[in-house]
């Protein structure tokens, strides 16, 4: 979904700027907390990956195509706000080296691809861990969920912004239900690569999936006080 | 399965990256992605204007002067890998070295309580 120059007019496109120039400075701040001795080394390498993937078009029906966002994939493994820093360096090396992405709309793409679907990522994974049992096995389920919904509303925003600074004078209404209706099926996609990817480390090392440790440090809990209630019967 | 060497996870990703950009993406799809479809379908695709990086080396995610279509995709892909992975680990090192010593009680909370 990445824009072009020249779709959205000056204004709308400084003000999504403005607003992931803020995003970006408020996540240099807080993804310190985020980065410990085990995020931090794979920080670098969810980028790279994320950059991988979002190479791989798949077809999403006749003669389109769609690929892997990564917000939900980066803030389930490393961090929502270290997940933006990630796809960040993703989305500004996609505009510069490969011409993938508008200069004028870079604020635009990381507005619309990083800070909307980390966001609705991060936040529908943590409430269905929320209201969900507490298993480990589950985890990947729910990241897979929070990715397919991210991108359907990261459409949606873009059809917003259209709205408001499109150059072109389209009917919002069909505009809105071709954007959507395509990237329901990349949601798919992006469900199914995040589900494959946060399930393959999880299988491995669930404690380097950042958005795991809630249910692992639970995990502990119960063994340990299981523990201090076993020696408590027999003493 | 468990206990797995976080260095042997990290190479994997690496790995598995690298192979995907420099390997893989030459069977991924080649139609326009959902945004572009929509704007070719409802007309504005052509408000579309000139990239600025159009002249780089490795716009449009081909090799300059690298005919073979598999190569000048792949070394792209590669080049990208580690451009962003040097950018994101650079990015990390960079946070963390600002982070006063006060503030890396995080580190600490998974040791034992008691």
């Amino acid at each position: 979904m990445h824009v072009p120059d020249g779709f959205l007019d000056a204004p709308t496109s400084v003000a999504t700027g403005v607003v992931a120039a803020a995003a970006v400075g408020v996540a240099l701040v807080k993804a310190r907390k985020e980065l410990d001795d085990r995020t931090a080394p794979m920080a670098g390498l969810v980028a790279a990956f994320v950059f991988a993937v979002q190479m791989l078009n798949f077809p999403v029906g006749a003669g389109t195509s769609g690929h892997l966002m990564g917000g939900a994939l980066a803030a389930v493994l490393v961090g929502p706000w270290t997940g933006l820093l990630c796809l960040s360096v993703v989305f500004i090396v996609q505009c510069l080296l490969f011409a993938d992405g508008g200069i004028t709309a870079l604020g635009t793409n990381i507005t619309l691809m990083g800070i909307t679907t980390v966001a609705v990522g991060w936040l529908v994974f943590k409430g269905l861990q929320l209201v969900m049992p507490k298993r480990l096995s589950l985890t990947a389920i729910q990241a897979g969920i929070g990715a397919f919904v991210s991108v359907p509303v990261a459409s949606l925003l873009f059809v917003l912004l259209y709205a408001a600074g499109g150059t072109a004078d389209i009917p919002l209404d069909t505009l809105a239900t071709a954007m959507v209706g395509v990237h329901v099926l990349i949601g798919i996609g992006e469900g199914i690569i995040t589900f494959l990817a946060v399930g393959a480390i999880l299988a491995v090392r669930p404690d380097l999936v950042y958005g795991a440790r809630p249910i692992l440090a639970r995990r502990e809990l119960e063994i340990r006080s299981t523990a201090t209630k076993t020696t408590g019967a027999s003493a | 399965m468990k206990n797995v060497p976080t260095k042997w996870v990290l190479v994997g990703v690496g790995v598995a990256a690298l192979v995907l950009a420099g390997i893989v993406s030459f069977y991924a799809s080649g139609s326009p992605d959902g945004l572009t479809k929509v704007s070719e379908d409802k007309g504005f695709a052509d408000t579309e204007t000139a990239h600025g990086s159009k002249d780089s080396p490795f716009a449009g995610y081909a090799t300059k002067d690298v005919g073979n279509e598999r190569l000048s995709g792949g070394l792209a892909g590669v080049v990208g890998v580690v451009v962003v992975l040097a950018l994101g680990a650079g990015l990390v090192y960079v946070v963390r070295r600002r982070t006063p010593a006060s503030d890396r009680s995080t580190d600490r909370e998974h040791e034992p309580v008691d």
